[in-house]
């Protein structure tokens, strides 16, 4: 997500970083720029303004050409400034002192809010709370059903009736006190801001519950109407804070600026993907890290902690440590795999990532089909033909392939491959350290510097692999494709801006 | 983008705020920054050509502008087949299942049989909600298993349709969101299946939820590729926004709007009208008397 976005900031950054000193025209010119990559990522026209001129009035404040390097000064404040309109530190939720402590989600018509309603209970269950689910939906067909069902699957209890809505949300609440439940979430129909009707019915629902948290559920695929959408709600209900949905696609994420910018109202939680888990809170400062392409590697980090287990852990360790030393084996790239699913996929993974990388690997057309069939071809292979891939000659290979499902093309490809990998990685090796180091140094007080050395190196080592392994998908016969070699400079494990 | 634009076309000259205040005033109605420099240009072209001085003219040679990007000669939905089966897909919320309810509900109003084919499997509920549309517009409904293979459901539905003798037969299927690369392969699957069913898959149909930004042109762009889509509908038109980003949809795609959602009844489907919908664009009256009192 936010590819776009990072991607036209960071041409714009690129240009300035190569220019040394830096005139007046420079910066206006990287302002303009600035401005367009922020309405190309549907950033509110009134938002793109403002912030603009903040930019611009601390780039003269700031006396760019006595910083030591100009170009970095104005990433870090570009940079400042986004966590500014993000809404600075993650949005605390609180719990009434006498339960229950209850929750109101409105929006837009297909925004989300019955899914997030789903999480936001799952999440509140993981903070030991016992949350129940009022399903004040009755307008779209079956919306009430399809909260039972998520709710049966996260084993939270549903309270509706087929009365009225604002009835519905008063008998739900005094539900949850007979059941003694902790928290409300309660689920409202979807309403255009121009329905003054289903408008004036949100605002009753309001009225009646006087819920402790009233979420706005927004799509982060939103354009320039986030803004208004957001302001006619919020003069309707007091939102709190925002949960911004669909945050898993492509989308530019302009929509999550705006709503802080303008409203006033964080966005408390980001909603992630089609499983009830993917739910995050939402971290405005990693958020930035992201927009500016250098990648949100601290949530990666800590994913892999919470999907890392002891061993496993160990294991990962060791196998970073092997692929350091070159000594990288296909068991070792096997259980990389498998972590790499753990942590939610591929695209999660690739959307974590300095934006660089991602678009390489995408580029690549690396997917979860194919690593499969990779993961399938390791798996038929003997422990000694994982740890040396010498031995396999053309009957082992049939074998494989055979046991696989594959072809021995196949399997020779993925051994050619790895080969290169093995090779490259002892090359790359000082390479990659040097621009880290470099990078970091550079980079004095930005947010997202701060990453975990063990987590980073697990996934530095994953992605490199990843790149190097893309040659896979070049067509059979070809001469490696993309793959990395020849003479090529491999790109570095973090595309850092001060590289 | 009404007052903003009302202000731009009000001011006495055609200076550079002008231009600056209209270009903003387009991107503010979610027109991509490409169309809205290719509107500006033409517009500045002529302007200077035919000696337009008075800023208010450029509303109607904007609205003329749009008309023209958007306007379709193939509009109408394609019913040769028997069944003519068609297609709906599109992300998560954007409105396939309320846009298939209302179609329906106006094919059997026409006179025609109609079956629904639920291919939704995935989102909890869905068929149910596509049963309830079924009900009230008097289409028959075909339904899979809660998990199961919808191209299956897709060809169950078309079969029934064929052999039943129905006229259109309407396949739901699972919002998914277009970076998703093994959802939109699925996509693939279920459009290849329906086309070697008994029926002719005549429409593939991308909702494209109105207020959404700058991304819609990517969900058109690669559910094109995985659907082979044959035009778009655009859903929730009935609140203030007002669209926009169907403009690169039809600029860079090729890609016809056909049908305009205006809200959860069942009569609020309606063929897309190119001219209405550029009057709407650059309109300033009209646009104030919905939210803008503020």
């Amino acid at each position: 997500m936010f590819e776009a976005l990072s991607g036209n900031l960071n041409s714009v950054f690129d240009r300035l970083r190569r220019k040394g000193r830096l005139r007046p025209e420079d910066v206006t010119e990287a302002l303009g720029e600035i401005r367009r990559a922020l309405l190309a990522a549907d950033v509110a026209t009134e938002v793109v303004a403002e912030f603009r001129d903040r930019v611009r009035d601390e780039a003269l404040a700031a006396d760019l050409n006595r910083a030591l390097n100009p170009a970095q000064q104005v990433v870090q404040i570009v940079h400042a400034e986004l966590v500014r309109t993000l809404g600075g530190d993650p949005v605390s939720i609180g719990f009434a002192s006498r339960p229950p402590t209850v929750a109101l989600l409105a929006g837009l018509q297909g925004s989300g809010k019955t899914t997030a309603a789903a999480k936001l209970a799952r999440w509140f269950r993981s903070q030991g709370r016992s949350p129940l689910l009022v399903g004040a939906d009755l307008t779209r067909p079956a919306a009430v059903e399809q909260l039972r069902v998520l709710a049966a699957e996260i084993s939270v209890p549903v309270f509706s009736e087929a009365t009225d809505p604002v009835a519905v949300a008063l008998a739900g609440l005094a539900e949850a006190r007979r059941l003694g439940r902790d928290v409300v979430i309660c689920d409202t129909a979807g309403r255009q801001v121009v329905d003054e009707e289903l408008m004036a019915e949100v605002r009753a629902i309001g009225e009646a519950i006087q819920p402790h948290h009233t979420f706005l559920v927004l799509d982060a695929m939103m354009g320039q109407e986030a803004v208004r959408v957001g302001r006619s709600f919020h003069e309707a209900l007091g939102l709190d804070a925002v949960i911004l949905t669909k945050l898993d696609g492509d989308a530019r994420g302009g929509a999550a600026l705006s709503v802080r910018a303008v409203l006033g109202c964080p966005v408390a939680f980001a909603s992630v993907g089609e499983r009830v888990g993917d739910f995050e809170r939402f971290h405005p400062d990693r958020l930035a890290g992201r927009i500016l392409g250098m990648g949100d590697l601290l949530s990666l980090a800590e994913k892999a902690e919470a999907a890392y287990e002891g061993r496993e852990a160990a294991d990962a360790a060791g196998a970073a440590e092997r692929v350091l030393a070159g000594e990288f084996t296909l068991d070792d790239f096997l259980a990389q795999m498998r972590q790499m699913r753990k942590l939610g996929g591929l695209g999660d993974l690739l959307a974590h990532l300095p934006s660089a990388q991602a678009a390489q690997a995408a580029e690549a057309g690396v997917d979860e089909r194919r690593l499969g069939r990779m993961e399938a071809i390791i798996c038929s292979m003997t422990p000694a033909e994982r740890t040396q891939p010498a031995i396999i000659d053309g009957s082992r290979r049939r074998r494989i392939a055979a046991g696989s499902g594959t072809t021995t093309a196949e399997v020779t490809e993925l051994l050619r491959n790895f080969s290169a990998a093995r090779k490259m990685m002892r090359g790359a090796r000082p390479a990659g350290r040097r621009r880290k180091s470099k990078g970091s140094g550079g980079r004095k007080g930005g947010g997202s510097s701060r990453v975990t050395p063990a987590g980073g190196a697990r996934h530095r080592s994953a992605t490199d692999l990843l790149e190097q392994l893309e040659g896979l998908e070049s067509p059979p016969g070809g001469p490696g494709g993309s793959t990395p070699g020849t003479g090529s400079q491999p790109p570095g494990p973090l595309a850092w801006p001060g590289r | 983008m009404g007052e903003r634009l009302g202000a731009a076309l009000a001011r006495p000259d055609l200076d550079g705020a002008t231009w600056e205040a209209l270009e903003e005033a387009l991107l503010g109605a979610d027109v991509s920054w490409a169309v809205t420099e290719q509107l500006l240009g033409c517009l500045r072209s002529e302007a200077s050509e035919r000696r337009i001085s008075d800023p208010a003219a450029l509303r109607s040679l904007l609205a003329d502008a749009v008309a023209d990007l958007m306007h379709a000669p193939d509009g109408a939905l394609d019913r040769s087949g028997s069944p003519a089966v068609w297609l709906f897909v599109g992300v998560n919320g954007s409105g396939k299942t309320t846009t298939i309810g209302k179609l329906a509900h106006a094919e059997v109003r026409a006179g025609r049989r109609v079956v629904l084919g639920a291919a939704d499997t995935f989102r909890a509920a869905a068929t149910e909600q596509l049963a309830t549309w079924a009900e009230r517009a008097g289409a028959h409904l075909v339904r899979g298993n809660a998990g199961g293979d919808p191209a299956a459901v897709a060809f169950d539905a078309i079969s029934h349709a064929a052999a039943s003798g129905a006229d259109v037969v309407m396949i739901d299927t699972a919002g998914r969101l277009h970076t998703n690369h093994n959802l939109m392969g699925e996509l693939a699957k279920i459009r290849r299946v329906a086309e070697r069913a008994p029926g002719e898959l005549c429409e593939a149909l991308v909702t494209l939820d109105a207020t959404t930004g700058q991304n819609g042109l990517a969900q058109a762009r690669m559910f094109g590729e995985a659907a082979g889509v044959t035009g778009a509908v655009l859903t929730k038109l009935d609140g203030s926004a007002r669209g926009g980003s169907v403009l690169s949809v039809r600029a860079e795609l090729n890609v016809a709007v056909k049908l305009v959602g205006l809200g959860e009844g069942l009569g609020d489907l309606v063929p897309f009208d190119a001219a209405a919908f550029a009057a709407a664009l650059v309109d300033t009256e009209g646009m104030d008397a919905d939210v803008r009192g503020s």
